[in-house]
């Protein structure tokens, strides 16, 4: 069996090889990559993160990824996000107070709950409900559960691009998309074999 | 709702599995590997491997577990032992750790916590304490001290003042390890663990001592702990994962279920 190829984008935020890693395990050869012009020609890619928003950003301009990252977005093609990747696709975030590429409108804020059982950042397993119906989330369940480490949050403004959701003090987007465009908040290469069934999806999601 | 974390822990001494009872004597029980890939199937949360190798010079063997480990395990997985510095950090997670336990190096430096931080985001940052109980007096107004080097040396520092500094000095979270209860299966240290996590406000881990499923229960509870780290308990087979698991949540307490 021919291994499905895919891109993942480095910009330093985060440990890329553990998304790669859990690529293997499913069956996608994925290449980590700087080159904008590598984002550009993939026929799949994949936008992981974690650590804050800000250097993320400032990072991803520089290095001309946030053009080839709307640039691939406009292909068509599919575009994975997760957590940091996921954060960065909306319109702007509360951390640093940055503009990120918006491709799904909305913004992302700080957690501030009320309970002070609740910790910052939510780390942990939590579950998903109201997941939608989307060819990525076919082998999941409500309530499955998927694990989380962040300190904001999604608000995407748009109802028909929410595809899940999570409780943590307030109800969060856990899940997203449009188009092309697929994200989770939750670490999909860190969620045992649920998020590995995702992942396993987009060998064969394609858009259209 | 966020689910309480089931954690296992591996001593990886020269490569092997050891586990140590009040940190000495340590015990050859088998294979890293293989443990980890059985209890990540078995519906383990998160794993930690703390490398207790003496020497300094066999370290590499550590990270060649690691990055074994890591091609099995599709959980958090965070490694201690011997980090004195953001390139042993780094080479770490290059082999495939998620996060990073500090621990001796971090007290004697307390930059290296937030050189690490800096570098690698704080929650990939765990402040490993191990902890000592002491007469209460003014230079332990909390009644418990700060140990180094696997428990041997008391370092003259309140452990609560510690955890809030940790805290302070960008730690994403804390494992408390009691030194009294490690290893004796006899339950947790429920009032240091209560004091520190009702203290800060990042997650707490609570180790050492855990023998029964009523331990576990005792400190995701009345401990307030996130999070509760086991090791002999499943390592000699007494217990299973799954089966604590089942057992936690027949008793109301939210924990993972699905894998």
């Amino acid at each position: 069996m021919t291994a499905v190829e895919a891109i993942i984008i480095d910009y330093d935020a985060g440990n890329v090889r553990s998304v790669q890693r859990a690529c293997t395990e499913v069956g996608i050869s994925a290449t980590i990559t700087a080159d904008p012009e590598l984002v550009r020609r993939a026929d799949r890619v994949i936008f992981p993160g974690v650590g804050s928003a800000e250097s993320a950003v400032d990072t991803l301009d520089k290095r001309g990824l946030s053009a080839a990252l709307k640039d691939f977005y406009a292909t068509g093609k599919p575009l994975l996000g997760i957590c940091l990747g996921c954060q960065i696709l909306l319109e702007y975030t509360e951390e640093g107070n940055r503009d990120c590429l918006g491709l799904i409108n909305g913004e992302v804020l700080r957690f501030e709950p009320e309970d002070h059982d609740l910790k910052v950042p939510h780390i942990g397993w939590n579950q998903v409900t109201e997941v939608g119906s989307h060819p990525m989330l076919k082998n999941v369940s409500e309530g499955d559960e998927f694990y989380f480490v962040h300190s904001y949050y999604c608000r995407p403004t748009t109802k028909s691009d929410h595809l899940g959701y999570t409780d943590y003090g307030t109800e969060f987007c856990s899940i997203l998309g449009r188009e092309n465009l697929f994200a989770t908040q939750f670490h999909l290469e860190k969620s045992g074999a649920k998020g590995l069934a995702i992942l396993s999806e987009f060998k064969h999601w394609s858009a259209d | 709702m966020l689910s309480k974390r089931i954690i296992a822990c591996l001593d990886v001494r020269e490569g092997n599995l050891a586990k140590s009872v009040k940190f000495v004597d340590t015990k050859d029980i088998g294979d890293p590997v293989a443990k980890a890939k059985e209890y990540y199937l078995d519906g383990l949360d998160e794993l930690v491997m703390y490398d207790i190798t003496a020497s300094s010079d066999k370290r590499n063997i550590m990270l060649d577990v690691v990055e074994k480990v890591a091609e099995q395990i599709f959980i958090p997985f965070s490694v201690g032992g011997g980090i004195r510095s953001v390139e042993d950090a780094n080479k770490l997670l290059w082999s495939g750790a998620e996060k990073i336990n500090l621990n001796s190096a971090a007290v004697q430096r307390p930059e290296l916590i937030s050189e690490c931080t800096f570098a690698i985001g704080s929650q990939n940052i765990v402040l490993s304490m191990d902890i000592k109980k002491v007469e209460v007096n003014r230079d332990f107004p909390s009644g418990y001290e700060v140990v180094i080097n696997g428990g041997r040396t008391p370092v003259g520092i309140d452990a609560l003042f510690w955890a809030l500094k940790g805290e302070e000095l960008g730690a994403g979270e804390l494992v408390i390890n009691s030194i009294d209860a490690d290893g004796t299966r006899e339950g947790y240290e429920i009032n240091l663990t209560r004091m520190i996590a009702e203290a800060v406000s990042i997650p707490v881990i609570a180790s050492g001592g855990a023998g029964k499923p009523e331990h576990l229960l005792e400190v995701l509870t009345e401990g307030k702990a996130d999070a509760a780290l086991i090791a002999s308990m499943v390592h000699f087979g007494d217990y299973t994962v799954s089966g604590l698991k089942a057992w936690l949540d027949e008793r109301g307490v939210r924990v993972r279920k699905t894998w």
